[in-house]
């Protein structure tokens, strides 16, 4: 039972969207900063990239689970209703070798003007797996899309 | 204070901000015409309101709750509603009352007035949209003024208003309604003109009745009608009513009456009266520059000149033919007209029905051919299809009196609970409460007899009196209902019945009534009590012609059943074909006809699986239940319903509904608060969320669900599912 119209409002988060919030588990307690994102393999795999000496850095190397939330509001109060979010769930990964270098070149493809950062070694891609995202439309619909592991 | 404007100070320029209607009667009065005098609230007093109460946003997430397209007639009905009594409950914020509240005083003080709409683009050329918005009559002082208005401003989001959103333009953020409050006249007789007659260019048509022209325009008094030479004045003909009523206003009160003997057999207008008010029609045209449809009404000896504006041809013809629209506005009739309308349906449609079910009921299927049997079921299909036409045109209009009373209760009670007035019109013997309390009365005498339960499955252990009362009860329910109930389900449902009588119906409704009737006062009541029990009448029927049509609708079943054993019986069907009536009586008829079922709808997801977590519907019964699912897909689901399980199904028919007061919550697909499922809920304060789009597809039997009936809303929640059952 597809509904084209979360699928759209997902697709279109993800293309049309630069940022999310990652939210991470500090010692079980919740963490959220924003991260610059890119969302690849037919939106299964989200990029995103820290230092290593950031907080969430050290929160997914000791526990990878980790949400991000995609949204396109306007700071309206027509976002109530008008607004569509993702919240993606899955598991985070620091991409190395090949692998990083393939999801570099598309990570900046959408935000070139990080490229300076990837100067230093410390400077982490990540991939996070996406089990499933929870799409909110109108408010308060709540679909959830399951991705083909 | 900013934002009301005098007629006097009204000016061609203002037209975006006092409305067409306001800006007709500043030009009017400016040309020497008499107009009632008064005031415009212009648009920026609304904008104010909605954006300091916040009701913008309010009504904005109200009207997203699903797309439009997905929204039933019933829905939109209560969209509308629910907006309008966040209009009646939203106070003016403080300065702003009491600015128009002294603006108001200083002008009328405690005189009566008229307070009507004028929402720019409602006389928007091309098009008429006439009646979509509403204007209240002999309101008096600033206070009741005030709250009036807001009902006036409500009006711009009215149901009828939604309905043609597109072509008003209507934007929640943009739109905004201007009111006009003007000096009532108590007119001795009034009316309408339009200056050029609908369908004959050279007459003008003047329809006239005695009283206020209320009932004229809302189509409840028949007016006197005259069409007169539109170069002379000369009368070409003149039609009276059947009878002489009139408007007139009491108190504070409108109310309709029966004109004085003396003035029975005369028309309303004498010849000269008639002269002036075709003069009236020539003056607002010539200044006008166009043909107008004009209200007017005379006092001794003035004629005033109430509203002016452009003929147009009605919206409507416009629209293609599929359009549903017109036949929804037709929805809303009048008190008198519901009233005729009831006795038709209890005194003629219902007894119809019933007598032409017990006619098929009678007929021996069994022993006719094949031939004879392809007829039956024609023509059975043809009787269903007849009565399903009656029940759009007679009894879906027909619960417009529940409507019709919960605006009154509305306005009179303020509850905060819009559909607080449903309480009001439940308990009131519906078959399916009356097969309700039968089953109850068994389990309990059952219950008395039988020491364990496990005992109903064994007829063997089973007493014989409670053997009886099974037995009796599975042909009192079978009498009663559509759906005959073998024995072994009777006993499934007593038992379920056995140790939980289920909910009982909710609150005595005696109190809120006498609240209502303390509201309304002493010469409006005696109307106001038959609007009640019209309004009972509506709710009755609503629950109750499913179960006639359902009767029908089973003797065509019973014909299409022998059919297909036949067919079964002779290989041209399996057993789980289901060849639909019309296919059934081809077969019949001709051995080489070949079954053909229909396409069956796919939709595989290559990418992922998609699957709602919450959905918004309507609220429809307040209260939050949470349970695992019971998805009602057919009539054997029905039976494996048990205590406690959330009830989720397309729409709950009265054949089923015993099971609802044993559920913890309600889904339904069908939208609507005045559906039976919705009135079950509220009867037995059950939380019941309706017009949930998809809702027996993306939950499942077992899935564990909560219902918020306060907020529309349905989740699925972790973790999702207990055991499945087959």
């Amino acid at each position: 039972m597809a509904d084209p119209v979360e699928i759209a409002a997902l697709e279109e988060l993800l293309s049309g969207q630069r940022f999310a919030v990652l939210a991470t588990s500090d010692k079980g307690a919740p963490y959220g900063n924003l991260v610059a994102f890119t969302a690849v393999d037919n939106a299964s795999t989200l990029l995103f990239a820290t230092h290593s000496a950031t907080r969430k850095f050290e929160n997914i190397t000791s526990d990878n689970r980790v949400a991000l939330v995609i949204d396109n509001r306007t700071n309206d109060p027509k976002d109530l209703h008008s607004a569509h979010i993702a919240t993606a769930l899955g598991t985070a990964r620091p991409l190395e070798g090949n692998d990083r270098e393939e999801g570099l070149a598309l990570f900046l493809a959408k935000h070139g003007y990080l490229e300076d950062r990837f100067e230093s070694p410390e400077f982490i891609l990540f991939e996070v797996q996406v089990e499933v995202f929870h799409v909110v439309t109108r408010f308060q619909n709540v679909t959830e899309i399951r991705m083909r592991s | 204070m900013k934002g009301i404007l005098s007629f006097e100070e009204i000016h061609s320029a203002d037209l975006p901000r006092v409305g067409g209607k306001a800006l007709a009667l500043a030009e009017m009065l400016r040309s020497g015409v008499p107009v009632p005098g008064g005031l415009c609230v212009a648009t920026e007093t609304y904008r104010n309101y909605v954006r300091e109460t916040g009701l913008a946003e309010r009504i904005a997430l109200e009207l997203n709750r699903k797309p439009f397209s997905e929204m039933r007639w019933e829905e939109i009905w209560d969209a509308s509603l629910r907006i309008r009594n966040m209009f009646a409950k939203t106070a003016l914020p403080g300065q702003m009352q009491n600015d128009l509240g002294e603006a108001l005083n200083r002008r009328f003080g405690d005189q009566p007035v008229a307070v009507r709409s004028s929402a720019p683009g409602e006389d928007a050329s091309g098009a008429s949209f006439a009646g979509l918005h509403d204007s209240y009559m002999n309101i008096s002082s600033p206070e009741p003024v005030m709250f009036h208005i807001r009902l006036v401003w409500a009006s711009l989001w009215s149901d009828a208003a939604l309905l043609y959103r597109k072509e008003l333009e209507l934007d929640i953020f943009e739109s905004a309604m201007a009111v006009v409050v003007q000096e009532m006249v108590p007119g001795d007789a009034s009316g309408v003109m339009f200056t050029v007659a609908p369908g004959r260019s050279d007459s003008t048509a003047v329809e006239a009745v005695y009283g206020l022209n209320q009932g004229l325009v809302d189509g409840t008094v028949e007016p006197d009608r005259w069409f007169m030479n539109r170069a002379t004045g000369e009368i070409q003909s003149h039609t009276p009513p059947p009878e002489r009523f009139r408007l007139v206003a009491v108190e504070k009160d409108i109310i309709q009456e029966a004109v004085p003997p003396e003035l029975a057999d005369r028309p309303p207008l004498d010849d000269p009266v008639l002269q002036d008010v075709f003069n009236l029609g020539q003056t607002a045209e010539r200044y006008f520059g166009s043909p107008q449809d004009v209200e007017w009404t005379t006092k001794g000896t003035e004629l005033f000149l109430l509203q002016s504006r452009p003929v147009t041809t009605e919206g409507r013809a416009s629209y293609e033919s599929d359009d549903k629209r017109p036949w929804y506005r037709t929805l809303t009739r009048s008190f008198d007209n519901l009233e005729q309308l009831r006795d038709e349906i209890e005194n003629s449609l219902l007894p119809q029905m019933e007598t032409e079910a017990d006619v098929l009921k009678r007929e021996n299927l069994e022993a006719m051919t094949d031939d004879a049997l392809a007829a039956a079921v024609e023509s059975r299909n043809a009787i269903v299809e007849r009565w399903t036409g009656v029940y759009w045109d007679s009894f879906i209009p027909f619960a417009h009196g529940m409507r019709l009373f919960g605006q009154v209760y509305n306005d009179s009670v303020r509850p905060d609970d819009p559909y607080e007035f449903m309480t009001l019109l439940g308990n009131t013997g519906m078959q399916s409460t009356r097969r309700d309390e039968l089953i109850r009365e068994a389990s309990r005498t059952i219950g008395k007899i039988v020491t364990n339960p496990e005992e109903l499955n064994s007829t063997q252990v089973l007493p014989q009196q409670a053997r009886d009362i099974l037995t009796s009860l599975a042909a009192d329910l079978s009498e009663l209902t559509s759906m005959p109930l073998p024995e072994k389900e009777t006993v499934r449902i007593v038992s379920t019945f056995l140790n939980h009588s289920g909910k009982q119906p909710a609150s005595d409704p005696g109190a809120l009534e006498s609240v209502f009737l303390q509201r309304i006062s002493e010469s409006e009541r005696p109307r106001m009590e038959r609007l009640l029990d019209l309004a009972r009448a509506s709710a009755r029927l609503r629950d109750d012609d499913n179960i006639y049509l359902g009767r029908v609708e089973r003797e065509l079943t019973r014909a299409v059943a022998e059919g297909r054993k036949r067919l079964e019986a002779t290989g041209r069907i399996t057993g789980t074909d289901e060849p639909g009536a019309l296919q059934t009586s081809e077969m019949l008829k001709d051995p080489s006809v070949v079954f053909a079922p229909g396409k069956s709808e796919s939709a595989t997801i290559t990418t992922a699986s998609v699957r709602p977590r919450q959905m918004t519907g309507q609220p429809a019964g307040p209260g939050v239940g949470t349970g695992f699912a019971r998805v009602i897909l057919s009539r054997d689901d029905i039976f494996s319903f048990n205590e406690g399980e959330v009830l989720v199904c397309d729409s709950i028919d009265p054949n089923f509904s015993f099971i609802a007061p044993l559920a913890a919550a309600i889904v339904e697909r069908r939208g609507g608060m005045l559906i039976h499922g919705a009135i079950i809920a509220r009867e037995y304060g059950i939380p019941c969320v309706t017009g949930i789009p998809d809702a027996t597809q993306w939950i499942e039997t077992g899935d564990r669900v909560t219902v918020d009936g306060f907020l529309g809303q349905v989740t699925r929640s972790n973790p999702p599912q207990r055991e499945k059952e087959e």
